[in-house]
């Protein structure tokens, strides 16, 4: 029960690595350690407090500058998370997992990008309304 | 051994696929033996990607939501907005929350590949404690806008706010009961295999949980505060 015992996605069995002849099972760090939690912990503990400290502490006076730094420090957090809690690498289950996750972000991306592209223009086509006329719609 | 006896004992070996092992394996029968081993290792693993595969479809769900809420987000039908709404220390309490019950949970599993039950369970607890505290806030501040009038049926902001980030507390809700759950069966049972296969697949889900969190953090509450 070797292979069941370990955590996350990186593990194969052990019958699966004989038949390909790799020896997968070793030191690659598919598996999770102490010290990979802990570090995970640490990056995601200081990917977080910067973004807060910036729009708290209003650190910028620039809204636009603030916006793209927190959200690149978010973008940072998601790939640390990945890698160090939800052991992601492109060779757990043989590809499949990050295969899966490349394809379920292509369509994020179209469905994110996608709909706020064509929403806004759709906005910007509209007829203008004040707020006191929106607020006597039903 | 007549030409009868031994066909009588291939159709046997092929009912009873699971005493195959202990039957005298003809030398035809090899392969399907070899066979049998192949599919339970892969029914080992097939757990787990496909919990992989859900997760993704999940995933998929909630980029909806986020689609809606970055359409929708600025709409405050002169209603109140985000910067007026959002108490970011509190958001900020709930984020460390969510994060601790992550590597409590990483905790835990490291405890469980040790084979240690009441570790194991002592921290999967703390987890479920960490991810209470978590609701328990999420629900006070959703009765705080709904008392200052800030309910869901005000705005097209709050309509897609309180979707996303209730759909995300759900989540939470139901991660909760799971773990709930899986702590009496693997008091019961043990760290048995299934229980670990059980684990890993809620591992999954909480980690999960909290990389959706990331992006509700940053989407919703701080940039939501900055406008």
């Amino acid at each position: 029960m070797r292979a069941a015992a370990q955590p996350g996605l990186g593990q194969r069995s052990q019958a699966h690595n004989i038949g390909r002849g790799s020896g997968e099972h070793g030191g690659h760090g598919s598996q999770g350690t102490f010290g990979g939690y802990v570090t995970g912990f640490a990056l995601s503990l200081v990917l977080t407090a910067i973004p807060f400290w910036l729009v708290m502490g209003d650190v910028f006076a620039d809204r636009l500058t603030t916006s793209i730094l927190v959200m690149a420090f978010a973008a940072v957090q998601i790939v640390v998370h990945m890698i160090y809690f939800l052991h992601m690498n492109t060779k757990s289950e043989g590809g499949w997992t990050f295969l899966a996750l490349a394809f379920t972000l292509t369509l994020v991306v179209i469905t994110l990008s996608g709909s706020i592209w064509v929403m806004y223009h759709m906005d910007q086509n509209m007829m203008p309304m004040s707020p006191h006329e929106a607020l006597q719609k039903p | 051994m007549s030409c009868g006896s031994k066909i009588r004992e291939r159709r046997n070996s092929r009912q009873g696929l699971d005493r195959m092992h202990e039957m005298t394996a003809p030398p035809g029968a090899t392969a399907p033996v070899f066979f049998e081993q192949e599919q339970h290792a892969q029914a080992e693993g097939g757990t787990l990607i496909g919990f992989w595969l859900y997760l993704m479809s999940d995933c998929l769900l909630f980029a909806v939501l986020f689609a809606c809420y970055g359409v929708l987000g600025r709409n405050y039908a002169a209603g109140p907005s985000g910067a007026d709404l959002f108490d970011l220390k509190l958001v900020a309490v709930n984020t460390a929350l969510l994060l601790l019950s992550s590597i409590t949970y990483g905790f835990a599993m490291l405890e469980m590949s040790k084979d240690r039950l009441r570790m194991t369970l002592g921290w999967l607890a703390i987890t479920g404690l960490f991810g209470a505290g978590f609701l328990a806030i999420e629900l006070y501040e959703f009765s705080d806008f709904i008392h200052e009038g800030a309910t869901p049926q005000r705005s097209a902001f709050l309509s897609s706010f309180f979707t996303l980030v209730g759909t995300h507390g759900l989540h939470v809700t139901f991660g909760i009961v799971w773990l709930v759950t899986l702590m009496v069966q693997v008091r019961q049972f043990g760290l048995i295999a299934d229980n670990q296969r059980r684990l890993m697949c809620l591992s999954m889900f909480w980690h999960f949980l909290d990389v959706v969190w990331i992006g509700v953090f940053t989407f919703v509450y701080l940039m939501g505060a900055m406008r």
